[in-house]
C-alpha cells in the first residue's frame, strides 16, 4: 500500500524532476565544467582542454571584474534598503487612508505591472540627455540651462539606473508590508495606547517587530530576481559608457557572447549564481529567524 | 481658556497633517503613474513634436498612427512587430499551458503525499529560481547550438516551462492544501477511483487558483528578456521584449514607434495582473509563509 503510494508521488514528480534536470541542473553543471575550460565559440575544440582554475584566478586578478563586482553590490544595497523603506512608507500611506483604499492599492501594483525591460525603456526615455522629459522640465523651469547627462556621466547613470530599479520594485515590499499591516492584531496596540506608549514607540516595538516576518518574505522573494536588473541596465546604457555602469551580469553577457569567451564568461557566472543564492539563503534564514521570535505560525 | 486653546491648537494639527497626508499621498501617486502614462501619451504623438526643441508641452496633434505602422505588414520602421508578438502569444502560451500540467502534478504530490526531506526538495526547488537568467542562458546556448535548436519557439518554451515549474509547484501545493483531503476520500468510499476524485471533486476546487498560477506562469514568459535575448537570434522566433531593442540599433532611435510597442507589451500584462491583483499577496507568501 505505502509502496504504490510512494510510487504515485515519483510519477506525479517525475516530469518536473526531468525537466529542470534537464534545463536547468544538466546546463549548470556543463557551465560548471566548462568554466575550467578556455572554451571560445570560435574555436569549438577548445572545450576538450582542461586549464584547472585558471579562469578563476583571472577573473580575481582582473580590476575591470572587481569593479563590476563591487558596484553590483552597492547597487544592490542602497535599491534594496530604499524599496524596503519606501515600501514601508508606501504601505503605512495607504492603509492610512479611509477612502477608496482598494484603488489605492491597485495602483500601488502599477509598477509591477511593467516588465523590467519595459522599465529601463521608460527610464531611458524620461533620462534621455536631449528630448528627455527630466532634462526638458528642468531647462523649461530655468533649473539648469545645460542638458545633463544623466545615462552618460558614471554616478548619474548609476543613479539613474537606481532610479528604475527602486520604481519597478519597490511594490514588492509594498504589497507585503501592506498585508502585513492588515493583518496586524488590534489587541496589542490598543495594549501599548493604554501603557501610555507614544504612536513613535509603539510602531517600533509593536508594529515593526510583526512586520519583520513580512520585510524578510519581500527580500527573499526580491533576491530571488535581483538578476532582472541585467534587462534594466542591459536597455538602459548596455553597461556603458565605457563600462562604467557594468553590473556582473551585463560583464558575463559582454565576455560570452560578444567577445565570445564562454568559458571565462561561465566562471563568472558562478561568481554570479553563488551570489545570488547568498543572498536568498541569508534572507530565508533570517525569515524563519523573525518567524520563530514572534512565535506565531503565520 | 487654557483649554479651549489647546483644543483649537489640537485641532490645526490635526488638519495640517491631513492636508500633508493628501500632498504626500497626491505626490507619491504621481510619481507611480506618470512615467508610464507618459510612455502611452508618446505613443500618440509624432516623431517631430517628441523631439521638438524647445519641447511642446501641450499635446498638438495626437494620432494612432505610430500603431498603424506597428500593425503594417512591414512593421514599424523596418521592426517586424506583429510576428514578434505572434512568437511571443505562442511561446508563453504552449510554455503556460506544458509548466501548468507538470506543476499539476508536481503541487498535488507535495499537498497531498509525505516523502523523506520534503523540505529541502521545496528548498531545492526554489534555489533554482535564484540562478540569474543570464548565467542559465550560457550553456543553454552552447548545447542548443549544438542541437540546432536556437532561434526556434520549441528551444525557448522548454527553458520557459522549466523556469516556471518551481514557482507553479509552491503555488499548486498551497491552493490544493487548502481543499481537505477528505472531500477526496469520501469520494473515493462512494466508489470513484482516484483519479476521478481528482478531476471530479479536488480540481474544480483549485479551479481558480490553478487559473492564477497559469497568469503568473504567462507573465514570466511574456516579460522575460535575459535568456531570450540570447536564445532567439531572428524574426523566426524573436519574442516582443527581445524585439523592442531592435528600435536601439538603427541610427535614431523611433521613440514614437518604441512608445507603441511598449504600450502594445503593457496592456496584456496589465489586464492580467489585474485579473490575479486578490491572489498576488497570497501568491507571493505562498511556501515562503508556511515553508
Amino acid at each position: 500500500m505505502i509502496d504504490t503510494k510512494q510510487k504515485t508521488t515519483l510519477l506525479l514528480l517525475s516530469p518536473a524532476i526531468i525537466v529542470l534536470v534537464m534545463v536547468i541542473l544538466g546546463p549548470l553543471i556543463f557551465s560548471l565544467y566548462s568554466s575550467f575550460t578556455p572554451f571560445k565559440l570560435t574555436r569549438p575544440d577548445s572545450i576538450n582542454q582542461f586549464i584547472g582554475f585558471r579562469n578563476y584566478v583571472r577573473i580575481f586578478g582582473d580590476e575591470d571584474f572587481w569593479a563590476a563586482f563591487v558596484r553590483t553590490i552597492v547597487v544592490l544595497t542602497i535599491a534594496l534598503n530604499l524599496e524596503m523603506l519606501l515600501g514601508l512608507g508606501l504601505a503605512l500611506l495607504v492603509n492610512r487612508a479611509t477612502m477608496a483604499q482598494k484603488t489605492l492599492r491597485t495602483i500601488m501594483m502599477f509598477p509591477m505591472m511593467f516588465s523590467p525591460i519595459l522599465v529601463g525603456f521608460q527610464f531611458r526615455f524620461m533620462f534621455n540627455d536631449n528630448i528627455g522629459v527630466v532634462n526638458n522640465a528642468l531647462q523649461s523651469l530655468g533649473i539648469t540651462q545645460e542638458a545633463i547627462p544623466w545615462l552618460v556621466d558614471k554616478y548619474l547613470a548609476i543613479f539613474s539606473i537606481c532610479v528604475a530599479e527602486i520604481w519597478n520594485s519597490t511594490s514588492v515590499f509594498a504589497i507585503l508590508i501592506l498585508a502585513g499591516l492588515m493583518s496586524l492584531p488590534k489587541d496589542p496596540l490598543e495594549a501599548a495606547e493604554v501603557d501610555g506608549c507614544t504612536k513613535w514607540q509603539t510602531f517600533r516595538h509593536v508594529t515593526l517587530p510583526y512586520l519583520m516576518p513580512f520585510l524578510y518574505i519581500a527580500m527573499t522573494i526580491r533576491s530571488l530576481d535581483i538578476a532582472r536588473a541585467y534587462d534594466i541596465v542591459q536597455i538602459m546604457t548596455g553597461g556603458g559608457p565605457a563600462q562604467r555602469t557594468e553590473l556582473l551580469w551585463t560583464m558575463i553577457a559582454r565576455t560570452g557572447y560578444v567577445d565570445a569567451k564562454m568559458g571565462m564568461a561561465n566562471a563568472m557566472s558562478y561568481v554570479a549564481i553563488l551570489l545570488s543564492i547568498f543572498f536568498t539563503v541569508f534572507f530565508f534564514r533570517k525569515l524563519n529567524q523573525a518567524r520563530h521570535q514572534l512565535g506565531v505560525g503565520l | 481658556m487654557n483649554f479651549a486653546q489647546s483644543n483649537v491648537y489640537q485641532r490645526t494639527l490635526k488638519r495640517v497633517g491631513k492636508v500633508a497626508y493628501i500632498l504626500i499621498l497626491a505626490v507619491t501617486l504621481m510619481i507611480i503613474l506618470l512615467p508610464g502614462l507618459w510612455v502611452f501619451l508618446n505613443s500618440l504623438r509624432p516623431i517631430n513634436e517628441i523631439m521638438a526643441k524647445p519641447p511642446v508641452w501641450i499635446p498638438q496633434s495626437l494620432s494612432f498612427d505610430h500603431y498603424k505602422a506597428m500593425f503594417d505588414p512591414v512593421g514599424s520602421g523596418g521592426v517586424p512587430v506583429l510576428k514578434y508578438f505572434r512568437n511571443s502569444l505562442i511561446i508563453s502560451l504552449s510554455s503556460t499551458l506544458i509548466a501548468l500540467l507538470i506543476g499539476l502534478a508536481g503541487g498535488y504530490a507535495f499537498a497531498r503525499t509525505h516523502f523523506k526531506g520534503k523540505r529541502h526538495w521545496f528548498l531545492g526547488l526554489m534555489l533554482t529560481r535564484t540562478v540569474p537568467g543570464i548565467a542559465l542562458s550560457l550553456p543553454l546556448f552552447m548545447i542548443m547550438a549544438k542541437l540546432g535548436i536556437i532561434d526556434t519557439h520549441f528551444g525557448v518554451i522548454l527553458v520557459y516551462v522549466a523556469l516556471n515549474i518551481p514557482f507553479t509547484i509552491w503555488l499548486i501545493d498551497g491552493f490544493f492544501r487548502q481543499i481537505p483531503i477528505e472531500l477526496s476520500q469520501a469520494a473515493q468510499i462512494d466508489g470513484c477511483t482516484p483519479w476521478q476524485a481528482f478531476w471530479k471533486v479536488e480540481f474544480p476546487l483549485a479551479k481558480s487558483g490553478i487559473a492564477s498560477a497559469g497568469i503568473f506562469a504567462f507573465l514570466t514568459c511574456w516579460n522575460e528578456f535575459a535568456i531570450a535575448s540570447q536564445l532567439t537570434r531572428s524574426i523566426h522566433s524573436k519574442t516582443l521584449p527581445v524585439g523592442l531593442l531592435d528600435f536601439t540599433a538603427e541610427f535614431g532611435v523611433n521613440w514614437g514607434g518604441m512608445s507603441a510597442m511598449a504600450v502594445l507589451i503593457t496592456i496584456p500584462a496589465i489586464i492580467l495582473t489585474f485579473l490575479v491583483q486578490k491572489h498576488l499577496v497570497s501568491g507571493l507568501t505562498f511556501g515562503a509563509v508556511k515553508g
